[in-house]
């Protein structure tokens, strides 16, 4: 009896082992659901609305949405593909799209029939393929500009209309330099610009840091190269060619981190993005400015105790202001289970009913003007201001806006740049050094 | 077991060539009625050995020698990842990186650990210290990175808060290159020690009392018969201990994942977290694999010499 108890309890765990290590259930597709990932909970429930307008005009059809924070989401749908447990239809980003392009993992959306001029300028067909083919319906768009602590500003007496006419350049940093100068005090009490000021013994720093900005700088130094000129790469879009090794690239890099040596900008030290990034510090008061995204407002709006507003990014050599507009994108996984399904939300994603719908939550600038328009109006009605976001779009004439760099490798740029630029901010290395890496970077181009 | 019993050779004949074969043939009867029990015994655990372990470890090795980015099929490269491997200046940073951290999480842990086994062998015998001894070793390493992160953040940070009320400039703990390993392995020292401290002490137990008895009669005083006595007697528990810190240590990841992320300028860049980005980031599963193998040439080539120096297999009791 017993041998014959012990035999069937092994033979039980042996086989609980072998169809434990059997491929479970996937996604949860099947012919009536689409699957749908995001990254930014606060829009969960913007996207939610929206499926409940696509589930009434398709009955029959239901979308399981599946949030997740940045970090784990981009392991998750890499995992996902190699499992063939992939969503139908995820968020996508513009820096990981030449990468999912390279392994062939996305479905063309030509057929959709996506018109370019339904949506703000460029955004559309920043998700055409090296290829010709569509692979991403525009979403929605930010931009950058610079959060300040009203009372801060007041008490160094900077009016909102000065901090809205700032401008630098990488000589001596302009009238910018000057005003974050001011800002930046002491634990003295003695200001930046005035004589005898401690610099490493700084309690408020004029601009926070948000660390070395990695390939693309977005909310750190890229308003700074692109007002001066420089572009990442030599095309627009699909470049093959790099341009850190730039002169005028290296000029503002050394102008920008060599803030921290005057106590202007917060030294790296005091970045962490876990535990404090620059939104921490605007809120704990170490800092008075930040730039940041548009994609922050609402958590900026919600600081306790810490009455932030909005500036323009400043004039830079070139006469206008610079700020990187990136445009996120719905795409769909070439292997989807409900392709139809799939296709039909995604097209319903990208309409003015469900960008709208999205703009009324006042979180995001969906990417239809008149889904922006309803952000513009849900955000004035919780009494902020989003023009320093909107202009840059709108006014061409004083502003330019630039995309995230559009090329193969994307990950590798990114593994080579990130060390090197943390290096010059951390370490003080040179920054010619980075002509080395700009090298490395084209040979794997290249290839 | 029960077989055996059922048929004990005490019950045979033992006279004369007769005797002789009875005895063979219920040997041959036990063998083979305890090899299929065995067998059975054993599936679960060869099973899982088989697929959780050998095949990707040969399908590791296989893949070190292609180019393969997990969705498209892999391709036959040679030894071109094992070449790259060797003229690539990340790669012999990152080990020397994680040799620094292991020289500095090991040193401190070991040491700490025998004092805090000897302690709370020869001075008390309370469970609730053994548990307090053991308690950080239940928190999982990513909450205790965060938790470390946001205590040691340069600006934030209470452990930065305590320094400055001193007096003390802040300690950038986690963002300096010089700080960063050191702090990493010390976070992992005081996850892990209470754990190798456990392991220590119930070596400790396995040493005979009426030793220090004997040695007290003689008028030895506790330090001589730590060296003495405990030292030597606890070796081949310590052996293991160490082997198996050793290739743990090697393989940090989590910890430097939570805090630094490999930064900065990857002054905590470790050869787990290298192959990770490598793999998962870069795609490039093929020189992942390749500096996976490396890593295991390492450890093997470590632990049979640690093995060999430390006499791990042999006890210097009775």
């Amino acid at each position: 009896m017993r041998i014959r108890k012990v035999v069937a309890l092994a033979g039980a765990l042996t086989l609980s082992l072998l169809t434990g290590c059997a491929k479970g259930d996937s996604a949860g597709s099947s012919g009536n659901t689409v699957t749908y990932w995001l990254w930014d909970s606060s829009q969960l429930p913007a996207y939610q609305a929206c499926a409940e307008g696509f589930e009434k005009q398709n009955p029959g059809l239901h979308v399981k949405i599946t949030q997740m924070g940045w970090g784990d989401y981009w392991t998750k749908l890499t995992a996902s593909f190699i499992a063939g447990t992939q969503p139908d239809v995820f968020t996508d980003h513009i820096q990981k799209f030449g990468q999912f392009a390279d392994l062939d993992v996305l479905q063309p959306l030509d057929d959709l029939g996506i018109n370019e001029s339904d949506y703000q300028s460029g955004l559309a067909s920043s998700w055409v393929g090296q290829d010709g083919h569509r692979y991403g319906s525009p979403k929605d768009w930010d931009t950058v500009a610079l959060f300040y602590n009203k009372k801060m500003a007041h008490a160094a007496g900077l009016t909102a209309e000065e901090l809205n006419s700032l401008s630098w350049n990488p000589k001596d940093g302009g009238t910018f330099e000057k005003a974050i100068a001011h800002l930046t005090i002491d634990k003295y009490g003695k200001r930046g610009d005035e004589p005898g000021f401690d610099k490493h013994h700084v309690k408020v720093y004029g601009l926070a840091t948000g660390g070395a900005g990695d390939s693309d700088g977005q909310t750190q130094w890229s308003n700074f190269t692109a007002s001066a000129g420089w572009t990442y790469t030599d095309k627009k879009r699909w470049g093959t060619k790099y341009q850190y090794d730039s002169k005028t690239f290296q000029s503002v890099i050394t102008w920008y981190f060599g803030l921290v040596k005057k106590g202007y900008l917060a030294p790296f030290t005091a970045y962490s993005e876990g535990a404090n990034p620059p939104n921490a510090q605007m809120g704990s008061g170490r800092a008075a400015t930040a730039f940041d995204g548009a994609w922050m407002i609402s958590t900026y709006d919600g600081l306790k105790g810490v009455k932030v507003s909005t500036a323009f990014t400043p004039v830079g050599p070139t006469g206008k202001r610079a700020t990187m507009m990136n445009g996120l994108a719905d795409s769909i996984t070439k292997n989807a289970r409900n392709k139809r399904g799939a296709k039909k939300w995604v097209k319903y994603l990208a309409s003015n009913e469900c960008q709208k719908t999205v703009g009324t939550y006042g979180i995001v600038f969906p990417a239809t003007p008149e889904g922006t328009n309803a952000a513009v109006a849900a955000y004035k009605k919780k009494g902020i201001d989003v023009t320093a976001f909107t202009r840059p779009v709108a006014d061409k004439k004083d502003f330019t806006t630039f995309s995230f760099p559009i090329t193969d490798y994307a990950a590798d740029v990114y593994a080579l740049m990130h060390p090197a630029m943390q290096d010059v901010y951390a370490n003080d290395a040179p920054v010619s050094g980075l002509g080395k890496t700009n090298d490395q970077i084209n040979f794997i181009l290249g290839q | 077991m029960t077989v055996a019993a059922s048929s004990p050779p005490s019950r045979l004949p033992l006279r004369g060539a007769e005797g002789v074969t009875a005895k063979r043939k219920a040997r041959k009867v036990r063998e083979r009625g305890d090899g299929a029990l065995a067998a059975l015994f054993i599936a679960p655990a060869l099973l899982g050995f088989l697929v959780f372990l050998l095949w990707p470890t040969l399908r590791g090795i296989y893949l070190s020698f292609t180019r393969f980015n997990l969705l498209t099929p892999a391709k036959w490269v040679g030894l071109d990842n094992y070449i790259r491997m060797v003229h690539d200046p990340i790669f012999w940073d990152s080990l020397k990186v994680t040799v620094e951290y292991v020289v500095i999480n090991i040193g401190v842990q070991t040491v700490s650990a025998l004092v805090i086994a000897v302690l709370l062998q020869r001075l008390t015998q309370s469970a609730v210290l053994r548990g307090i001894v053991l308690a950080p070793y239940l928190m999982s390493n990513v909450v205790a990175g965060v938790v470390w992160l946001w205590m040691l953040d340069n600006q934030l940070g209470i452990g930065n808060e305590i320094i400055q009320s001193l007096g003390l400039d802040r300690v950038p703990f986690l963002a300096d290159e010089t700080w960063a390993i050191p702090t990493i392995a010390l976070i992992n020292v005081w996850r892990h020690v209470g754990y190798t401290a456990l392991l220590l002490f119930a070596g400790l137990q396995a040493i005979p009392n009426d030793m220090y008895e004997a040695a007290k009669v003689d008028g030895a005083s506790e330090w001589r018969m730590f060296w003495r006595i405990t030292m030597p007697l606890l070796r081949p528990v310590l052996a293991v201990v160490l082997i198996m810190t050793v290739i743990g240590s090697f393989q940090v990841f989590d910890t430097v994942a939570v805090t630094t992320s490999g930064g900065p300028a990857n002054a905590t860049n470790v050869l787990q977290y290298y192959i990770y980005g490598s793999a998962f980031g870069r795609f490039q599963f093929g020189y992942a694999s390749a500096m996976s193998v490396a890593l295991l040439a390492v450890l093997s080539a470590i632990t049979v010499i640690q093995y060999r120096i430390t006499r791990a297999g042999q006890t210097d009791l009775g």
